[in-house]
């Protein structure tokens, strides 16, 4: 339905995006995912039409809406700080969508009250936006929002100013009312538990481009890059040299590893990444390979309730790695992950 | 503050409120005095009400649509300096913002310079058409009071609207675009019911300062328009008739204190942060074509209403037009000192003549005493007001009232009350300097106020507990932190007291003239010297308050605003 096609965007005469694509179907929740600075904000701008791209353009449905202002492109809104209009009330806030729809006041009374029934706020109609906790205000705005029914909603970090329990709980809450909404929705966050959680599909951006986009299953599986993977926290990223291209043998700080059956063809002195989850991780078991086995001094041991988290230090380069049993600290042990779980990644 | 007695809360207020009842409430009540005996000695049938109605009207009328007019410039650039960003942009604010702590005597010589008969548009078009009078009758006209107050308080909507104005979300505006309102909507369903606490707040200032126009209506309203100001000034001083004075002053007083009770109401912010810009800029150089234009027509603008006249002052304050030596028809411009260079000689044998230079020296003497006593009085008072006492909410007020009383009924109630010993004759001059603190106080108070009530009491105990005595502590605490403001304030009461001219017409007899006294003087006097002198005076002023406030801008803390 949507489609961004190849948008660039300077900011302070620095280029902040640099040819972002991606689309979004029909009812699809679209995580764009991407640290702070890295130009979320401004691409969900371009899209709403509050600013215009240097190049490419916005299509909705095959058409370019690039002569159609921000309030003729029936798209929603919802800013990181609520943005609430603090000279109305709450239901006047839910219902300036609808007003300026030109819907009559029976109809409008109507629909703003089913809006403040979906968020359950039915009793604070009439209060006073300043009264409002942080929650309640991100509940309006996000009613605020979904009232005039747009074709696209976009929310901003809609979470980002709450604390973390109240961010759980409405995670859940959100969830439902977007699935519930059947409106196609793009949601910007730098929070990776809020993407995995609520996203059908994740885009992710960095540094002006999008690295990779997928289900979130296909992301944690195969991230794309080193930078996706150790952004998303899928686990130690360690340096390492290639010493021996078939089979691949790779140097890192602390041991040399054997990798064989890689897609891509590496040569001899390529700097590389490995991944090395901690979850995949053999404690104190004798591996097939014996060659992706090393010997480190446990520094620390914490209990994380389903598993007991190791940090384990491996000459000089610390490991974090999951057990099924509790290491004493100080004591050594030997560690070991399985060839075809270690991702390789090109480049330093 | 914690708890302090009571009784060293009254020790402060003493000092200050001896002075005010002594200087302002016992002149206040002598007017009402003589106003009220009047008319009930004689009676209201033989009054005639024209000699009030007239003034009361004109007044209205013009500060009406000094205020129409002064939104209609200001508005626009109040919008110009809160969203964009362009080249020139600091200086620009910084000379839109000049005018209000000029003189009115100045500001009326330099309108003067630009439309009068020895101006340089009339001058201009005398030597093109060869002229032998001043073909624009511009000056003596509601159009000339009317630009002079668009000149003076177009920086009152700048700095409150643009400031209020560049402190809201932008991100309102942009949810109600989202929300599916056109430009125009979200400006009126979101942006102007935001600001209309601070549009209206500025707007009735503006028009308090129109309403109360005095120096700017006198030289360049002529004798036809008089507004109350005027009009007691031309009653108590050129046709004697104090009574009528009296009442026009009460009938002033009350209606500037109706409005400002008024704009304190509307004064309140009522959002808190809910419609703060959580960005420190929102500033964005004009993009559209349309932006483009707006702001380059809005810099020519304001160029020309803030620039021009003031340029138009200091260089004629230079230069000798041939004509005014009466040889006319040909018209020649030449480059002098020679009316900076006569301010220092005596010419006029005539015992009324006073020399400029002397002027000069009244006025710094005064504006000196007036430092010191605005100075004292008010460190006084924002202590008495810091303290945590009861009876402070009731005297609080009185020591804000000298606000909305003009400089010219103060004046006339000191002619009424202290025209005889120990104040008539040699002492009688020292009323200016008092009259000029008395204008002075409430600036003062409110500069220092906050900065006392930022001290955190916490530090005063702490070196308390170090040894310090009460005055050690007051000394080597306080007085560092407060030093700023106390600078502030007193430059402020230094231009203010330089300025004064409403109170000190009627206060400085012929022999001690003060800087504005003199200039209107000479202004009003015919003859090529005479008027360059009163513009090389109003020249000099102008330097010294454009000097004074820019050390004002320079050591006051951001975010302290005058009023």
């Amino acid at each position: 339905m949507l489609e961004v096609q190849n948008l660039t965007k300077d900011y302070e005469n620095k280029p902040l995006l640099k040819g972002v694509s991606f689309e979004v179907a029909k009812g699809e929740l679209v995580c764009l995912l991407g640290s702070s600075g890295s130009g979320k904000s401004t691409i969900l701008r371009i899209i709403a039409g509050l600013e215009e791209p240097k190049s490419g353009a916005v299509l909705w449905q095959g058409r370019d809406l690039r002569d159609v202002p921000t309030h003729k492109r029936g798209f929603g809104l919802m800013f990181q700080d609520y943005a609430l209009f603090p000279h109305k009330s709450v239901a006047q806030n839910i219902a300036f969508g609808l007003q300026m729809q030109g819907l009559n006041e029976e109809e409008i009374s109507r629909r703003v009250k089913e809006a403040l029934e979906s968020i359950r706020m039915q009793s604070f109609a009439e209060r006073p936006i300043t009264e409002l906790s942080g929650g309640e205000q991100q509940r309006v705005a996000l009613a605020r929002a979904l009232a005039p029914s747009p074709r696209l909603l976009m929310l901003d970090e809609p979470l980002g100013a709450l604390d973390h329990t109240l961010r759980t709980q409405l995670i859940q809450e959100l969830r439902a009312i977007l699935h519930q909404s059947q409106i196609p929705v793009i949601y910007v966050t730098h929070d990776r538990e809020e993407a995995f959680g609520l996203a059908d599909r994740l885009v992710i951006l960095h540094d002006g481009v999008i690295l990779q986009e997928g289900s979130p299953e296909e992301l944690f599986e195969q991230p794309a890059t080193a930078w996706v993977a150790e952004f998303l926290g899928l686990g130690n990223l360690v340096q390492s040299v290639v010493t021996q291209a078939e089979p691949l043998r790779i140097k890192t700080a602390f041991a040399e590893l054997t990798l064989p059956n890689q897609s891509i063809q590496y040569s001899p002195g390529q700097e590389c990444q490995l991944l090395l989850r901690p979850e995949d991780a053999l404690i104190n078991t004798q591996n097939s390979a014996r060659e992706n086995q090393f010997e480190c001094i446990v520094r620390d041991s914490l209990f994380m309730g389903e598993y007991h988290q190791l940090e384990l230090l491996c000459g000089e380069t610390t490991l974090l790695a999951r057990s099924q049993t509790p290491a004493e600290i100080g004591s050594k042990l030997t560690v070991s992950w399985p060839a075809e779980k270690i991702r390789v990644f090109p480049g330093s | 503050m914690t708890k302090r007695p009571a009784l060293l809360t009254l020790a402060l207020w003493l000092i200050p409120l001896v002075f005010l009842a002594y200087f302002f409430y016992q002149p206040l009540i002598a007017i009402f005095r003589l106003v009220f005996s009047e008319r009930f000695s004689q009676g209201w049938e033989l009054f005639e009400w024209s000699q009030v109605s007239k003034p009361l009207t004109f007044t209205f009328l013009q500060a009406f649509l000094s205020t129409i007019l002064t939104l209609v410039v200001g508005l626009p650039a109040a919008w110009l300096f809160a969203k964009f960003d362009f080249p020139g942009r600091k200086a620009l604010r910084a000379i839109s913002i000049l005018p209000f702590i000029l003189p009115t005597v100045v500001v009326a010589a330099a309108f003067n310079t630009l439309i009068g008969p020895q101006g340089w548009i009339n001058q201009a078009l005398m030597a093109l058409f060869n002229l032998s009078t001043p073909p624009l009758k511009l000056l003596n006209s509601l159009p000339a009071i009317l630009l002079a107050h668009v000149f003076y308080n177009t920086s009152i909507i700048i700095r409150i609207v643009s400031s209020s104005w560049s402190r809201l979300n932008p991100r309102l505006e942009h949810a109600a675009r989202m929300l599916g309102a056109s430009p125009w909507q979200a400006f009126t369903k979101v942006t102007l019911p935001l600001l209309l606490p601070s549009l209206l707040s500025a707007s009735l200032l503006v028009f308090l300062f129109d309403f109360t126009s005095f120096g700017v209506v006198l030289m360049l309203g002529g004798p036809q328009f008089s507004t109350i100001e005027v009009e007691i000034y031309n009653q108590a001083m050129n046709r004697f008739n104090l009574p009528v004075a009296g009442l026009l002053s009460v009938i002033q007083l009350s209606i500037t204190l109706l409005i400002t009770l008024l704009q304190n109401r509307v004064n309140t912010p009522r959002y808190g942060k809910a419609a703060l810009n959580p960005e420190r800029s929102a500033l964005s150089r004009p993009a559209k074509r349309w932006q483009k234009v707006f702001v380059i027509f809005m810099m020519i603008t304001l160029i020309l209403l803030f620039a021009v006249p003031v340029i138009s002052l200091i260089t004629r304050s230079f230069v000798t037009l041939e004509a005014d030596r009466g040889q006319r028809g040909e018209v020649a411009l030449g480059f002098t000192l020679r009316y900076y260079r006569e301010l220092f000689q005596n010419r006029s044998g005539s015992i009324f003549y006073v020399p400029p230079i002397q002027a000069i020296r009244n006025s710094l003497l005064y504006s000196g005493v007036a430092i010191l006593i605005a100075g004292a009085l008010g460190t006084l008072t924002a202590y008495a007001m810091a303290q945590r006492a009861r009876f402070n909410k009731f005297l609080e007020p009185l020591f804000m009232l000298p606000l909305g009383a003009s400089a010219v009924t103060l004046g006339l109630g000191f002619l009424l009350i202290f025209n005889r010993p120990p104040w008539a004759n040699s002492n009688f001059p020292l009323l200016i300097p008092i009259a000029h603190s008395l204008i002075a106080l409430p600036f003062v108070v409110r500069t220092i106020l906050p900065a006392i009530r930022g001290i955190p009491e916490s530090l005063r105990e702490a070196s308390r507990s170090l040894g310090a005595n009460p005055l050690q502590v007051l000394l080597k605490v306080d007085l560092p932190i407060l030093l700023r403001s106390l600078l502030v304030s007193l430059v402020f009461v230094f231009t203010i007291s330089l300025g004064e001219f409403g109170a000190s017409s009627f206060l400085s007899n012929p022999h001690t003239p003060t800087i504005p006294v003199a200039i209107y003087r000479y202004i009003s006097q015919p003859g090529a010297l005479n008027y360059g002198q009163a513009l090389a005076m109003s020249s000099l002023l102008l330097f010294v308050c454009g000097l004074g406030s820019l050390l004002i801008e320079k050591i006051r803390l951001p975010g302290e605003e005058l009023f």
